[in-house]
């Protein structure tokens, strides 16, 4: 029994995940609450050197091939065993395609209560989830011994988990991981070597609101005036409307240019999530209360169809 | 004395043989009609029957004197002339026959004698003459002016089998005419009666042989005279397979067609629709077959004219091509008709209002679209459509709770018809309820009904879509459970009157709720003002002064026949009417009816409503376009963003120019 | 023949105001519509009729006794389902960890290969109810699936990564999937085929042992988010809002 935060670091072909350094900022607030430590725990193989930039108080890392990429299996196995072992005040997971697999599972195999989508905690080591598509907000006592939570992003800047100096890393044993249900046969690759949007410095992001295929050839000729690149949210990929590499959000892209404008975007958690690290976000939205406009810096209340060609002149006349 | 000799010249043995092929051809007719007719019985049943009067009527205007056919000048004398010179040979080939084979043969003696036979010589030889002429328009426009509605038919493994029975049954008429006017012509030449003068064309023609002298001409009009008996024969023993059918076809199509309000929508008759030909009615299948591919329905289609894949032309061809391929072949659904070209229609029904042989297109369509449904082949907008539609009883997915919610701040407050009785039930609609940008013309529909003094109210969140479009999507099912809750929350309020914003609203209400008897009055909003200013209810207190012009929705115009009832409107608010080229009756479809407003749209050439927001700019003077319908509002309202005409005309409901004007 | 079994969860309809009882602590569901989870349950439906359309067996679709079920499961045997099932008991203020409990006692008696269920639900305050209920049978379990498939005998899954990178997966059988997406969007059915389900087929009652609402954290508060940090509106017309963006892009930089 300790005060500790775990955090369950996100890692995918070599590269972790932001959502990583969200959780070590969230258990940096936490601990200070309950006067622990924030430890990271990194499950892999061969993969120590990830443990560089963690603004963590230490590293546990768990070295294993099965652990070399992720299955649900191996890393519910593991971690089962180094939290009933360490009994942690809290393991943070993502609520993500890994997080999500383990964290449910952990929480019926060792009888731990569950927080789901937390976003932030309060200085009372309270926690703070978001459900109901961020219309609602829950609050509650960090519930006890050991607290699994998954967490969402938006609470926290990745920025703010990251330090310069590396944390200790100390190996911790791993469980016999035999008889594995879950195996990797192979990764696919996403198709298209289409732009990066996520290293777009200009992104003209188009949502529902933009209503059908054709309208995207007005955002098309405002990302070609201003210099941007269009994205969009997930029901016009859905849509196929745009191919999937442009899909901003929680099962997309996570992007970070210096002005996202996001045109008939409702502002839904799962699409600002992956947003809010740009520089400067302005939302055109015919919905005064759309909130995508707690997140815009600046806001235009407005029909996408009565400001876009004007916006796309003006911006070809002041160049 | 003048008298016929109708076989003049004939030998025996050729006129015996005449008579074993007019057998043969009877029997290869009556082999074929016989199929058609077995055909037909293979459809579903429907009852056409009634109305014996009013339908010999139809055939009366229809066929003898081709109204509809006559709306065109050219196409329309084109096929008079040949209609009736046809007709009337006929008629005088049978006479004759008669005349020679059954009275002089049997009885000794003969009618065509005298100034009988005269007059008999000289309407033949003039009615032939304007059968050339008919015939020669048709050639001409067919293969010289070759309009567009006479090409691209649809084929069959590249073979367009419609182009060659076009041909083939242009060729023989005209062969067969001509044949008959040489044999004429020879016999003449020979005889040399003293009627001769009476067969101008005939007299003409003997002219120019008479310099062969005799044997030569008798030979050369027996060979003539087998070759047009012979010309005949195979037109008569084609005639059931080719497009010549529609001499009948198209007259009993004419004869049995719905005299039920073109507003009023079958209810399918095979359960799921429509997926093989044999689940059509037999008047659905003698539709197909009546059609005479002249293409005057694709030329009013939007959704031809918007650049679908798709014209009602061809898919009249198609199934009728279909008919006759054998079964196990193609299937209906993929193979003749695409889900796409499906959905493409408007219901506007513009085809059908032009179409001479009385085609009801909408109709099988629609129940085609009912199979598509069934097998879940909707687009995704759709799908969505049809779910909120299902679920909150709007398309718009918006919690029913909120259908009222454009009332809030109405003072007075707009009654509730739930709770108390009202002389005017105001179905509002979901478009004049929902569409964010239709709420300030339904706040001013509101207003104007207050300061009218009505006494109405509104069903507030009990209303539903009233189904229209949803029924003519193909969603049956969700058709009747909309209208159930509608006729259940409307029997517990008490009213006398139901007006109604939208005119689809108004059709399905008016034509198709099951109001068991008790249907009650229902109006259009502009028919009921329209009363209100002819009561003196309803006074305007300035003259509007503006040029405008008008468009008739589909939904009131051609499916209910609501076309003055706005004019007069516009006319006491002091507007000037400048129609467009299109009105009336022939009003041009906005493109959103039959369900499309909720489809995908596909990159066209150019959308319906746009089309029409040129035709209303290209008007002189004319500043403002009025609709009568809350979904013109919308569509017109984007397609004069989307021509860049805002500084040209603006679109505006009749009811904000009352509004104005009050 | 795979046995596949589907738990169709249903969630209040958020096309409905959500309001917070006089608790402060919860969702006042007394007028709430209960819907099937649309974004993923819908598809964990979908996904089973796929399979079952390509690969042979039977679907049974099992889903709490909430208003709206008996819509959500005539629509799934619209689709063609086999078997329906309604498990009783107070679900409206139960958590996900006791439904999980409460339907793999059930479930297990079914015996399945295989169970689909969403991915989540956007009302899971203690995790999404496929993972608990795996562990509950003791089963593997993978979220974020866009795809399952047997070949070879193996039993093969697609799971979703951000970005679109997809991991397949081999998974022992029986095992529980949480759908992120069907491989086809779902069908639609038209109304006059639910109608005929109700007719043709039956909806098994089923009783839930007691709800063991463990394993949740306590709300001792909802809110909704303040909308605090709200944007700058700029105002105007169109021409005057777009001098004042065309400003704000040269301000910073982008123009
Ligand atoms: C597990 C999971 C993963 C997800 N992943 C993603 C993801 O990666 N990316 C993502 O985007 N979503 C994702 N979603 C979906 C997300 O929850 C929302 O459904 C989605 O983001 C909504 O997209 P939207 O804002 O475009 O549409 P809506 O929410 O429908 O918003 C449309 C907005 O446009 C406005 N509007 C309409 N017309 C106009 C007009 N003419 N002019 C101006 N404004 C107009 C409306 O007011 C509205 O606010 C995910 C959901 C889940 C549960
Ligand atoms: S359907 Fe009617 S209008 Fe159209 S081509 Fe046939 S006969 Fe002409
Ligand atoms: S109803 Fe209108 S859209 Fe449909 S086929 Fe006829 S003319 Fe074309």
């Amino acid at each position: 029994m300790s005060q500790d935060i775990y955090v369950v670091i996100e890692h995918l072909r070599g590269q972790v995940a932001d959502i990583s350094y969200t959780m070590l900022a969230a258990a940096r607030e936490l601990s200070r609450a309950t006067s622990g430590k924030v430890i990271a725990v990194l499950l892999g193989h061969n993969a120590k050197n990830l443990a560089r930039d963690f603004a963590a108080d230490q590293v546990l890392y768990l070295d294993h091939a099965s652990l070399a990429e992720f299955t649900s299996d191996a890393y519910q196995k593991a971690l089962a065993e180094l939290i009933s072992k360490d009994q942690p005040r809290a393991v943070l997971f993502g609520n993500t395609s890994i997080g999500a697999d383990v964290a449910s599972v952990l929480s019926m195999r060792l009888g731990l209560p569950l927080v789901n989508s937390c976003r932030s905690f309060t200085s009372e080591a309270k926690f703070i989830s978001q459900i109901c598509g961020g219309k609602i907000m829950a609050e509650g006592e960090l519930p006890s011994p050991t607290a699994l939570v998954t967490m969402v992003p938006g609470g926290y800047q990745p920025d703010q988990g990251k330090s310069v100096e590396s944390p200790p890393v100390t190996e911790s044993a791993v469980p016999a991981l035999e008889a594995l249900r879950v195996t990797l046969s192979k990764y696919i690759e996403p198709e298209s070597a289409d732009v990066d949007i996520s290293k777009e410095p200009l992104l003209i992001a188009v949502g529902r609101g933009i209503q059908n295929k054709d309208n995207i050839e007005l955002a098309d000729a405002l990302a070609q005036a201003i210099g941007g690149v269009v994205c969009a949210s997930r029901p016009v990929i859905d849509q196929g409307w745009l191919p999937t590499s442009r899909l901003v959000g929680k099962s997309g892209k996570h992007v970070k240019p210096k002005i996202y404008f996001a045109m008939g975007i409702s502002g839904a958690p799962e699409h600002v999530e992956a947003i809010t690290q740009s520089d400067t976000i302005i939302a055109v939205n015919t919905d005064p209360r759309a909130p995508i406009f707690n997140v815009a810096k600046y806001g235009v209340e407005m029909d996408i169809f009565e400001l876009v060609e004007t916006l796309t002149e003006t911006v070809k006349q002041a160049k | 004395m003048p008298i016929r000799e109708t076989f003049w010249n004939i030998p025996h043995w050729a006129e015996i043989a005449q008579y074993v092929l007019a057998l043969l051809t009877a029997l290869v007719f009556i082999y074929g009609v016989g199929h058609r007719v077995l055909r037909w019985r293979k459809g579903l049943p429907e009852k056409r029957s009634g109305h014996f009067w009013a339908r010999i009527w139809s055939l009366v205007t229809q066929v003898l004197a081709q109204r509809r056919t006559l709306d065109e000048a050219y196409p329309g004398l084109m096929h008079f002339t040949i209609f009736w010179g046809m007709l009337v040979l006929a008629i005088g080939t049978a006479l004759a026959t008669v005349d020679w084979d059954v009275t002089n043969l049997f009885f000794g003696f003969q009618f065509l004698t005298g100034w009988v036979y005269i007059l008999f010589e000289l309407t033949l030889d003039v009615l032939g003459l304007l059968v050339v002429v008919g015939l020669g328009m048709a050639i001409y426009r067919r293969y010289v002016t070759r309009p567009a509605r006479l090409q691209k038919f649809p084929t069959l493994e590249n073979v367009s089998y419609a182009a060659r029975d076009d041909a083939y049954v242009l060729l023989m008429l005209a062969f067969i005419t001509l044949s008959g006017y040489l044999t004429e012509g020879l016999r003449i030449a020979v005889t040399q009666p003293d009627w001769a003068a009476w067969s101008p064309v005939g007299s003409a023609i003997s002219a120019a042989f008479l310099a062969l002298g005799d044997p030569a001409n008798q030979t050369l009009h027996l060979i003539v005279w087998a070759i047009h008996i012979l010309s005949a024969f195979v037109i008569l023993a084609s005639l059931p397979f080719t497009k010549l059918f529609h001499i009948f076809s198209t007259p009993l199509n004419i004869y049995f067609r719905s005299l039920e309000p073109a507003g009023a929508l079958q209810a399918p008759r095979s359960e799921g629709g429509v997926k093989e030909w044999k689940q059509f009615t037999w008047k659905q299948l003698l539709d197909f077959e009546a059609c005479t591919r002249c293409g005057r329905c694709q030329d009013v289609c939007p959704a031809y004219a918007s650049g679908h894949e798709f014209s009602p032309r061809d898919v009249m061809i198609k199934l009728e091509m279909h008919l006759w391929e054998k079964p196990n072949g193609r299937a209906l659904h993929g193979d003749v008709v695409s889900a796409a070209e499906l959905w493409s229609c408007t219901t506007c029904r513009a085809c059908s209002q032009v179409c001479p042989a009385f085609i009801d297109h909408v109709g099988s369509f629609v129940d085609m679209r009912r199979y598509l449904v069934v097998e879940g082949t909707v687009d995704n907008q759709l799908q969505k459509a049809l779910a909120n539609l299902g679920r909150y009883g709007n398309s718009f997915g918006q919690s029913e709770r909120m259908r009222a919610k454009w009332t809030q701040g109405l003072q007075p407050a707009i009654k509730d018809a739930r709770k108390e009785p009202v002389e005017y039930l105001w179905f509002v609609g979901d478009y004049a309820s929902y569409n964010q940008t239709l709420i300030d013309v339904t706040r001013k529909t509101a207003q104007v009904f207050q300061r009218a003094g009505l006494n109405f109210g509104i069903l507030y969140d009990a209303e539903r879509n009233s189904g229209n479009d949803v029924r003519r999507v193909g969603e049956e099912g969700l058709y009747e459970m909309l209208a159930e809750k509608n006729l259940q929350a409307l029997s517990r309020c008490k009213y006398e009157t139901i007006v109604t914003t939208d005119p689809h609203t108004y059709n399905t209400l008016k034509n198709e709720y099951a109001w068991n008897g008790n249907r009650p009055r229902i109006l259009h909003y502009t028919e009921l003002l329209d009363e209100l200013i002819s009561s003196g209810q309803l006074k305007f207190s300035k003259k509007l002064d503006a040029r405008v012009t008008y468009h008739d929705p589909c939904y009131l115009g051609r499916y209910n026949g609501v076309y003055d009832a706005p004019r007069r409107i516009l006319h006491a608010a002091g507007c000037e009417l400048v129609e467009v080229p299109r009105h009336g009756d022939r009003a041009f479809c906005c493109g959103a009816g039959g369900g499309r407003i909720w489809m995908e749209e596909k990159p066209g050439r150019e959308r319906p409503s746009e089309m029409r927001v040129r035709e209303a700019v290209a008007l002189d003077g004319v500043t403002t376009f009025v609709v009568a319908c809350p979904k013109d509002v919308t569509m017109f309202r984007d397609a004069v963003k989307t021509t860049g005409s805002e500084s040209r005309i603006q679109v505006k409901d009749l009811i904000e120019l009352v509004y104005e004007a009050m | 023949m795979m046995n596949i079994v589907v738990l169709a969860k249903l969630v209040p309809d958020l096309v409905e105001e959500l309001t917070i009882d006089a608790s402060g602590a919860a969702l006042d569901l007394t007028f709430a519509r209960w819907i099937i989870n649309e974004l993923f349950d819908d598809h964990a439906i979908e996904q089973g009729i796929l399979l079952k359309e390509r690969s042979g067996g039977t679907v049974t679709v099992i889903a709490p006794d909430l208003e709206g079920a008996d819509d959500v499961l005539f629509t799934a045997a619209a689709k063609g389902a086999d078997r329906l099932i309604k498990v009783r008991s107070d679900f409206s203020a139960a958590n996900n960890h006791a439904v999980a409990r409460a339907f793999s006692a059930i479930i297990k008696g079914f015996q399945p290969d295989l169970i689909l269920t969403g991915v989540q639900a956007h009302n899971d305050l203690d995790g999404s109810a496929g993972p608990l209920l795996a562990e509950s049978l003791g089963l593997p379990y993978v979220g974020y699936v866009s795809g399952v498939a047997l070949a070879d005998g193996k039993f093969m899954v697609k799971k979703e990564y951000p970005g679109g990178l997809i991991a397949e997966m081999e998974v022992t059988l029986p095992a529980v999937f949480g759908i992120q997406a069907a491989e086809q969007p779902p069908r639609y059915v038209a109304v006059s085929k639910v109608r005929q389900a109700m007719k043709t087929s039956s909806i098994e009652e089923m009783d839930a042992s007691d709800l063991d609402l463990s394993g949740a954290p306590e709300i001792e508060r909802m809110f909704q988010p303040e909308a605090a940090a709200h944007a700058e509106m700029l105002e105007g017309t169109p021409e005057e809002v777009s001098a004042k963006l065309v400003a704000l892009f040269k301000e910073l930089g982008v123009l």
